[in-house]
């Protein structure tokens, strides 16, 4: 591999400020598991590193009532796939967590940084986006808090500026009557790219709906929320018909383009069939919450 | 940069290496530290020949800086065997991947061996779908995985 500058800063603000001086040329080490990749393969050529591990005050995953659930920086995906609160309360990200890449991956990639790698595919922000999340981002000038669904701009890019870092993500509390999924298609079952992810959250209350989220992975240049299919959803009984509208809104809505795992015609197809799957599944989990 | 001197325990082992930051942890175990049993495969985290157990959790250890691994506990298929209690000279999921054929060529078997190893001692008792769940990050070009997964559930049902 390259050779490289390697900077261990302790806390946030050494972090941000060596993000500061090196600019263009640095880059965040975190999980590392799609970084490190990126350098062997000459997609990425830092001459700096900043690992922020060893700062304090950004691992942390912690669940109140009042609060909802609070995702540190570090923490890892596979912290996340195996939180019992997030399975029983966030269960589209556990979903999402378990079925990023592998074990080994998991246990080192972490949920902030499949967010500022920002790719259209990535598994990690649809179920968060149907939650509500909302990202604190630390800078030279302090804090922002962004709402995840406008943090990204296009493939590979976010709001973030070369010096700032994420440092926390933030999800509400469900409401009572929520019913939440992920679903991955892809070629295989494992250690693959999503070719559609589609991340629903439902709440119904008396058999009405009143709140949907359906955000697509894979089939635009960022995730996307799809406020035409949720506008079909809220406000009424969902049944079979609706269920189908809803999916092929979602097919004329999404606009993937063709890549080496998949045509854009067939992620069409496979958009209405995994939308329709996922609002089923997060209308059976919503009747039973 | 002048190399940075760092400590990690390796199977038990008290080690300090002055290493490059470029470097690998995978490379530092081979070369550096002359233990092979661990496996360069695709080298970017997609096979897990590399599968070492970092602080009680399997990482790709291709994909981790040696000195990430600062301070941390690290066992590879060398140490495996020491984990063992009494004279066997080797744990039970390796004498359990002899026995039951999930050894053909040999060269993904050190990181399946630390894969299985964290998933029964975290789930002692897997189904198989937990065991192929699992270990889908490690790969065979082998064996078609039948008998690795046999190898893996009969520890599993001791």
């Amino acid at each position: 591999m390259r050779r490289i500058e390697y900077f261990a800063p302790e806390t946030v603000d050494e972090a941000v400020a060596l993000l500061g001086r090196y600019g263009e040329s640095v880059s965040i080490l975190a999980g590392g598991t799609d970084l490190l990749v990126e350098i062997k393969h000459k997609v990425r050529t830092p001459d700096q590193l900043v690992n922020i591990k060893k700062i304090a005050g950004l691992v942390g995953l912690t669940y109140k009532q009042s609060a909802g659930l609070r995702i540190g920086a570090l923490t890892t995906v596979r912290a996340v796939e195996t939180s019992q609160v997030i399975q029983e309360k966030y269960a589209g990200l556990a979903q999402a967590a378990q079925a990023l890449g592998s074990v080994q991956i998991r246990n080192r990639a972490t949920v902030a940084g499949n967010i500022c790698r920002a790719s259209p595919s990535a598994d990690i922000p649809p179920p968060l986006m149907a939650d509500d999340a909302t990202v604190r981002i630390y800078g030279p000038d302090g804090e922002r808090v962004i709402a995840l669904e406008n943090f990204f701009t296009g493939p590979g890019q976010t709001v973030l500026n070369t010096d700032e870092i994420l440092i926390e993500i933030i999800v509400p509390n469900p409401l009572p009557g929520t019913g939440k999924v992920y679903l991955k298609h892809g070629r295989r079952k494992a250690m693959e790219l999503a070719t559609v992810g589609a991340a629903v959250s439902l709440t119904l209350e008396e058999d009405i709906c009143i709140r949907a989220r359906v955000v697509l992975g894979a089939v635009a240049p960022t995730p996307i929320r799809v406020h035409e299919v949720e506008d079909v959803l809220q406000g009424i009984f969902i049944d079979e018909k609706v269920i189908g509208d809803a999916a092929r809104i979602a097919m004329k809505v999404a606009r993937p383009i063709s890549d080496v795992r998949s045509s854009a015609e067939y992620r069409l197809q496979i958009t209405e069939i995994i939308t329709k799957r996922a609002i089923t599944q997060a209308l059976a989990l919503a009747k039973t919450a | 940069m002048p190399k940075q001197i760092m400590q990690m325990m390796v199977n038990g082992e008290a080690y300090e290496v002055a290493v490059e930051p470029s470097w690998m942890l995978l490379d530092v175990l081979r070369k550096e530290l002359g233990l092979t049993g661990t496996k360069k495969g695709c080298d970017v985290g997609d096979c897990g020949a590399c599968t070492v157990i970092m602080d009680g959790k399997a990482v790709n250890s291709c994909l981790i800086l040696c000195v990430e691994a600062d301070g941390a506990q690290i066992l590879t298929v060398e140490g495996l065997a020491a984990q063992t209690e009494g004279d066997s000279a080797l744990h039970p999921l390796q004498k359990s991947f002899l026995d039951h054929g999930a050894v053909q060529c040999g060269f993904c078997t050190p990181g399946m061996l630390m894969t299985a190893k964290v998933l029964l001692d975290e789930n002692p008792h897997p189904s198989e779908d937990e065991v192929r769940s699992a270990m889908a990050g490690n790969i065979c070009r082998c064996t078609g995985y039948v008998k690795i997964v046999d190898a893996v559930m009969a520890v599993g049902t001791d």
